[in-house]
């Protein structure tokens, strides 16, 4: 039991790691026509789909509304974001190394705060793009918004919009978990 | 009356309710009819395929005089789509647009029709692999090649020193080969004789053309040189007599003229028996003449979306004299019609048209007989052997005018007979009759999902007739050509459905669907397109002119042209839109039609470029637009040329949205 805390310290880095292999996000659109429906992937540092042309294919269902293009380049959180997960893997190696209570739960609380700083950011692009709107739009809705959930289904004209974490965020709560059970864990030894 | 009504109500919900257990239950035991007798009649519920669902099996039509292949789904008998193979086809823009054009050129050049005939599955160990679809052109001899991941021709190889390539494409049971076959003699080589010196100059030829194992690019192989009888159909061995493959005769009497009696003479004419391996040796061997021959080869290319023609000079053709064992006749009764092999490759069915009783051969006595060098006589150093020592059995009295058969796998055969209009089936081994079916009317061909192979899934038949007459609504003096679907689960062949075709379908193919389907693309990735004249994003557009020829470098995305104004076209410019459809999405095509165009329109599949060559004769200002419904915005899809004089100095320009030209 005495290497417990640093094991489960590890497999929260772990669960770090799989952000740079996975999406941490997935937006999924479904209306009768798209039986499939069109699932939008974020990473860390791009955006994709299950399938190459999703975010064409967004685009192209945003813009009869005026909603922006999502423009990967454009989206300035890609760039650093690697970095931050990064540093936050170096830092929990350094925790590991460490093994002290509070260097885990320092670990863990900083992972709790940038990811509700993350989710907060994430809202506000989904208000940006759901209510920022062309004003020459070839279709428009009074009042209408096409802000997507933050997390859940929500109805957005034909379409059932869902947003749900994907590998890579679950990975991120894993994470948070595991940091916090080392903590938990090493104050009891 | 209240009571009357009452009951026919609960009858009805009983009915009702049987039915829906028939559909919701595991589905297609038909045997036990016994308890359910009044579930026997129906058989509605054996054909629904409800809304939203799939059919059970592709099934392959040629189209005969169309010149193409529709596929349909059994068995609902649902047509899902008409493949253009040899002819025309403006609805897709097939030999229309500059791409497909090169696939219809032969030697007598660009032909815009063929008569199809016969589509056959590739196959791998004998059965239906779902790779691709060969169909021959019986007209102006050619084989073609449908890729079954896209449903669109990508390759057809013309077929020289033959006249009616109809026995033909008939793959052998690793497509090692697909064949084609001479039905009308015809001087060899091609030349200026007298039609009355048929017998001496008038030659029939048998080709054998090899398919590339991984991208299924077919080769003249060689040829066989044979007398000019006439070549009816084939198929080849499976199993133990792999490796050999039977052609049909009939005009063994080598006549010009009035066949109709003067071809139907003989009491027997010939199963002619290519050992194709033995061929095989010989080439090694540099045993073949090289002899001068143009003939077309024609491929289209998924990447460059493009097809490209090349004439081929020489054929390899082997003379049965000068190559012992490669060529055995086997006497079968009486102008056999189509020549079909059992799933164990032991039975060789010869169906003889015009004969009252058929034939069926042995494949181990015929190798018994060629052992034993027991031969009635040779033609031509051919040997013919002996039809009592071949023959297997007869099929006694089982109608008549027998023409083709398939297999069910239960060791049952079925044999269409055009005159009597039925299908009668009967035991391979034992040669007895089992059991008999009207079809209407006038059945040609018949198909067995997998029926010519030797994994048949014999659980539906289809009949494909050449005369409706009174069984749908009357259109006028032409009427469609009618399939019937068959259950054939049971003792018992049972009709279970009866729908209209497109032109007129000769043979037919099925497979599973499961076969298919998993590799169906849903559209071509832009990023692997290398079309020359492509678009990849609408920074890529412009128009571009060398001398009076235009090109317009276009893209398409819901819902807009790029660019939609252009100006600076003259009037006797050749303006090429080379359209590139930008989506990357399944079931979104682009059309683009220009008021005036000499040719069709286009359809643009997501990701793939098309060219429509546009000659504007007029002065004016000229709109296009896309011709798909392909969003809630496709009415505004549209754009403009203006077409100026010969002699204006207008620039060309080109916009999308901009109020100034974006040049």
């Amino acid at each position: 039991m005495k290497y417990l805390p640093r094991l489960l310290m590890a497999l929260g880095i772990i669960g770090l790691l799989l952000l740079f292999f996975f999406p941490m996000w997935k937006i999924i659109l479904y209306a009768p026509q798209y039986p499939d429906g069109v699932e939008m992937h974020i990473y860390i540092d791009k955006i994709g789909g299950n399938s190459p042309g999703v975010l064409q294919n967004v685009n192209i269902l945003n813009h009869y509304v005026g909603m922006k293009y999502i423009e990967p380049d454009a989206i300035p959180e890609l760039q650093y974001f690697p970095y931050i997960i990064g540093a936050l893997i170096l830092l929990g190696a350094g925790a590991l190394l460490w093994n002290r209570a509070p260097g885990y739960l320092i670990w863990t609380l900083l992972l709790i705060i940038l990811g509700a700083i993350g989710m907060y950011d994430f809202y506000l692009w989904e208000y940006d793009y759901g209510h920022n709107l062309s004003p020459t739009a070839p279709i428009k809705i009074p009042g209408a918004s096409f802000q997507p959930p933050l997390l859940g289904t929500k109805d957005i004209l034909n379409f059932v919009a869902k947003s749900l974490p994907h590998i890579g965020g679950y990975g991120y709560g894993l994470a948070i978990l595991l940091g916090g059970a080392a903590w938990w864990t090493r104050k009891k030894q | 009356m209240k009571q009357h009504h009452f009951f026919s109500t609960l009858k009805l919900l009983v009915v009702f309710a049987l039915g829906t257990g028939l559909l919701s239950g595991c589905s297609q035991s038909t045997g036990n009819s016994g308890s359910t007798a009044a579930l026997a009649d129906d058989v509605a519920s054996q054909v629904y395929v409800p809304p939203g669902e799939y059919d059970e099996f592709y099934a392959f039509m040629s189209g005969g005089f169309s010149g193409q292949v529709s596929v349909y789904g059994l068995p609902s008998g649902r047509m899902l789509k008409v493949i253009p193979v040899f002819s025309l086809d403006p609805e897709k823009g097939y030999g229309f647009n500059e791409e497909t054009k090169p696939m219809l050129e032969t030697s007598h050049g660009f032909i815009p029709w063929d008569d199809a005939h016969h589509p056959e599955l590739s196959q791998t160990n004998g059965e239906t692999d779902g790779r691709w679809l060969f169909i021959n052109g019986n007209n102006t001899p050619r084989i073609a090649r449908i890729d079954l991941t896209t449903f669109e021709t990508t390759e057809i190889i013309e077929i020289p020193n033959s006249g009616g390539n109809h026995s033909s494409p008939f793959t052998t049971e690793n497509t090692e080969y697909v064949v084609a076959g001479t039905r009308f003699g015809v001087p060899y080589p091609q030349q200026d004789v007298s039609i009355d010196s048929y017998a001496e100059k008038f030659k029939g030829t048998l080709s054998f053309i090899s398919v590339d194992p991984e991208e299924g690019e077919m080769d003249l192989a060689f040829q066989v040189l044979l007398p000019a009888f006439d070549y009816d159909l084939a198929h080849s061995g499976k199993g133990k007599s792999h490796g050999w493959t039977f052609f049909t005769t009939y005009n063994t009497e080598e006549k010009s003229t009035l066949l109709e009696v003067n071809a139907s003479q003989n009491d027997k004419d010939f199963i002619a028996a290519i050992n194709w391996k033995k061929a095989e040796e010989y080439i090694a061997q540099g045993k073949f003449q090289e002899v001068p021959a143009q003939y077309a080869h024609n491929v289209y290319d998924e990447k460059t979306h493009s097809a490209t023609s090349e004439m081929k000079e020489t054929v390899r053709v082997l003379l049965p004299e000068e190559c012992p064992g490669l060529v055995y006749f086997l006497p079968t009764p009486k102008s056999p019609h189509g020549v079909d092999v059992d799933p164990t490759g032991e039975y060789i069915v010869g169906n003889g048209k015009l004969s009252a009783d058929m034939a069926v051969h042995s494949f181990s006595k015929v190798l018994e007989a060629i052992e034993n060098e027991s031969f009635e006589t040779t033609i031509d150093g051919i040997p013919v052997l002996k039809y009592d020592e071949i023959l297997a059995g007869i099929v006694e009295k089982p109608g008549l005018g027998p023409l083709h058969t398939e297999f069910d796998g239960k060791g049952n055969a079925y044999t269409t007979y055009f005159i009597s209009s039925e299908i009668v089936k009967w035991k391979v081994e034992t040669q007895e009759v089992l059991d008999r079916v009207p079809t209407y009317y006038s059945v040609g061909h018949l198909m067995i999902p997998g029926g010519d192979s030797r994994k048949p899934d014999g659980k539906y038949m289809v009949a494909l007739n050449k005369i409706t007459k009174d069984r749908y609504l009357p259109t006028g003096p032409e009427l469609t050509h009618s399939a019937q679907l068959y259950d054939i689960s049971g003792d018992k062949m049972k009709m279970l459905l009866d729908f209209p075709t497109i032109g007129e379908p000769h043979y037919a193919q099925g497979i599973s669907a499961s076969k298919v389907m998993p590799n169906s693309k849903k559209f071509y990735p832009i990023e692997e397109n290398e079309h020359p004249y492509r678009a990849l994003g609408e920074k890529d557009t412009r128009v571009e002119r060398d001398g009076n020829v235009v090109h317009v470098y276009m893209t398409t995305i819901r819902s807009h042209f790029a660019p939609d104004n252009i100006e600076g076209i003259k009037v006797g410019d050749k303006v090429y839109f080379h359209v590139t459809n930008l989506e990357q999405d399944w079931d979104v095509p682009h059309g683009l039609a220009i008021m005036g165009a000499n040719n069709a329109e286009l359809l643009i599949m997501p990701g793939q470029t098309e060219t429509l060559l546009w000659e504007p004769d007029r002065v004016g200002v000229f709109p296009f637009y896309c011709t798909d419904f392909c969003s809630a915005l496709h009415q505004e899809m549209q754009g403009y040329v203006r077409v100026s004089p010969q002699s204006s100095d207008i620039e060309l320009s080109w916009r999308l949205g901009e109020d100034e030209p974006v040049q």
